[in-house]
């Protein structure tokens, strides 16, 4: 076959809704998109540790601090299982952690924002997570088979997580003055860049019309968008809170709440580095990593000397 | 009513805060650890150390009454009135002061709560009981990290000696009855002791580290006298609870 019918033979299997699985043959393209795709939703699952993890010293309960460490923990289970999803398009997890030390390799922007109060666990919980999971319970049908089989495992997981977030900001709606004052505060700021998280408008995404035509993705960013906002218009109601947009407005002819323009240039500034906690967040993987070296070091020395006594052993048997 | 007894309810705050403060010191370790997988060891250990910590506390609470919570427990009382070991209270260092202090630990929690597990008291029976299971797993994995650590590379082993040599002066305290140990139960601390570094011992053995003799051993931590570290780890820890009183969360 030529590499034509390859390719015709490929986005055959794709309309026939057949996954592509590690062995088949794919274009360079799909596979490189979806290793991008698949390590940054890994990096952006480990990096997301760090600002829930900024708060379980702190937690304001023993049971909330449970809950709270059980939650970084899955994320550190869900950046494994997509690590390893990712290894089966042949790029090796060492080599997906380098390009996120070094900054080559991008996560969700969201996590470079700071979390400020307790309140702030629930609201990521609630509107990160919520976002996130639209975004995941498409991609339980993306077109690469090991992906979309680790999606079907993070979104029970996520969905979980999302429910937490809403209980534990429905607990501080309900609290004291200052409790209300810090929810709505926490939803203020998560708001707006919880939106973001959907990524440029449809008429400005690069990557969208392929991945749609590849059914990596099955939503555009704008689709998903609006289901998010629809979603999160209706629950704050349940909270007696706000969200900070004054164009928030049901749209009784599109049956959809229209909503504000995004601020695009605080958008592109974050991506491009300069959001709030980009430096930190890099900066304590890269520690971390750093600091790990001599205990990874030790664990493949001692597993290389206990092989090499269990050899001779045999051998002398 | 039973009244449970101060020298009682003393050992039962002493279990609790001795795992409390061990879970806030292994969770500091979440999404900053070695490698993604030993980052959910280490927390995952945390976990089960503050549910085992919830255990006594919400049994001292119902036996104190007067709106007494596992959480007034944990949160509210100060640094001279916490009962837990000072090894737990130690700073995390590195991997090995780490690991090695859950080694030591975790190996006389076992024999700990195996005894308490067969104590007259059904509560801190059925406790100690569902907590050794979850211990038998601490013991085995810190095992192997010392095992690891120790014979690994030169600078693994240089680590695991130098914490060696730093805490092992606080775990004579496990051997050392409180006032409120003295008559609870029929410990005979000494005859543990004896099984404990007989455990270390063969651990130590395959790791290729030697056992230190005649170290003057630190006290003090069962009897609410810590070291310096305490303070800040309850001014982190309570901090919420101190700032907004009375507030459900």
């Amino acid at each position: 076959m030529r590499l034509h019918d390859f390719e015709k033979a490929f986005q055959e299997k794709i309309d026939k809704e057949i996954k592509i699985e590690p062995k088949d043959w794919m274009p360079d393209a799909y596979r490189k998109t979806n290793v991008r795709q698949i390590s940054q939703h890994a990096h952006s699952e480990v990096v997301g540790m760090l600002p829930e993890g900024n708060w379980i010293s702190r937690a304001p309960s023993l049971k909330r601090k449970a809950i709270l460490i059980a939650k970084v923990q899955d994320e550190a289970g869900h950046g494994l299982y997509l690590y390893s999803a990712a290894e089966t398009l042949g790029t090796s997890r060492e080599q997906m952690i380098s390009d996120l030390l070094s900054g080559k390799a991008k996560y969700s922007s969201i996590f470079n924002y700071p979390t400020l109060t307790w309140a702030d666990m629930g609201a990521v919980g609630w509107l990160v997570d919520g976002a996130a999971i639209l975004n995941q319970v498409m991609l339980c049908r993306t077109s690469y088979g090991p992906y979309a089989r680790a999606m079907v495992r993070i979104c029970k997981e996520e969905s979980f997580h999302q429910r937490q977030g809403f209980e534990s900001l429905l607990v501080l709606s309900k609290g004291t003055g200052e409790q209300k004052a810090m929810c709505q505060d926490a939803i203020n700021r998560w708001w707006w860049p919880s939106l973001m998280m959907f990524g440029p408008k449809d008429s400005e995404s690069t990557n969208s019309d392929q991945s749609m035509k590849w059914k990596i993705k099955r939503k555009t960013n704008d689709e998903l968008r609006q289901a998010f906002v629809d979603m999160a218009a209706e629950q704050v109601k349940l909270l007696g809170m706000t969200l900070p947009d004054p164009e928030l407005k049901w749209n009784e002819k599109r049956k959809h709440y229209d909503f504000g323009e995004i601020n695009w240039e605080e958008f592109w500034s974050v991506v491009k580095g300069n959001g709030p906690c980009n430096k930190q967040r890099l900066e304590a993987r890269n520690k971390a990593h750093k600091e790990g070296a001599w205990v990874r070091e030790a664990a493949l020395a001692h597993a290389a000397k206990k092989a090499s006594r269990e050899q001779r052993l045999e051998v002398r048997v | 009513m039973f009244q449970m007894s101060q020298t009682l309810l003393d050992y039962i705050l002493f279990l609790a805060d001795t795992n409390l403060i061990l879970a806030q010191r292994n969770a500091e370790w979440c999404a900053h650890g070695p490698i993604l997988e030993q980052d959910i060891a280490i927390t995952n250990i945390s976990l089960d150390l503050i549910g085992q910590a919830r255990n006594f506390y919400q049994y001292a609470a119902i036996q104190l009454g007067n709106n007494t919570t596992e959480d007034t427990l944990a949160y509210l009382r100060k640094e001279r009135e916490f009962k837990n070991l000072l090894l737990v209270e130690l700073p995390n260092n590195d991997w090995a002061h780490t690991i090695l202090r859950q080694f030591v630990y975790s190996v006389y929690a076992q024999l700990l709560y195996t005894k308490l597990s067969g104590c007259d008291d059904a509560q801190i029976s059925a406790i100690a009981e569902k907590a050794l299971k979850e211990v038998a797993y601490h013991v085995k994995w810190s095992g192997e990290w010392v095992i690891r650590l120790g014979d690994g590379t030169e600078e693994s082993r240089w680590r695991m000696t130098k914490a060696i040599d730093n805490y092992w002066p606080y775990t004579g305290e496990f051997f050392i009855a409180s006032d409120y140990e003295k008559d609870l139960f029929d410990i005979d601390l000494a005859v543990m002791k004896n099984a404990w570094e007989e455990k270390i011992k063969i651990t130590f053995e395959e790791a290729t580290l030697a056992l230190p003799e005649n170290i003057f051993m630190q006290r003090g931590g069962k009897q609410g006298i810590h070291t310096e570290n305490l303070g800040y780890i309850l001014t982190d820890l309570q901090y919420l609870q101190r700032a907004f009183p009375g507030a459900e969360w």
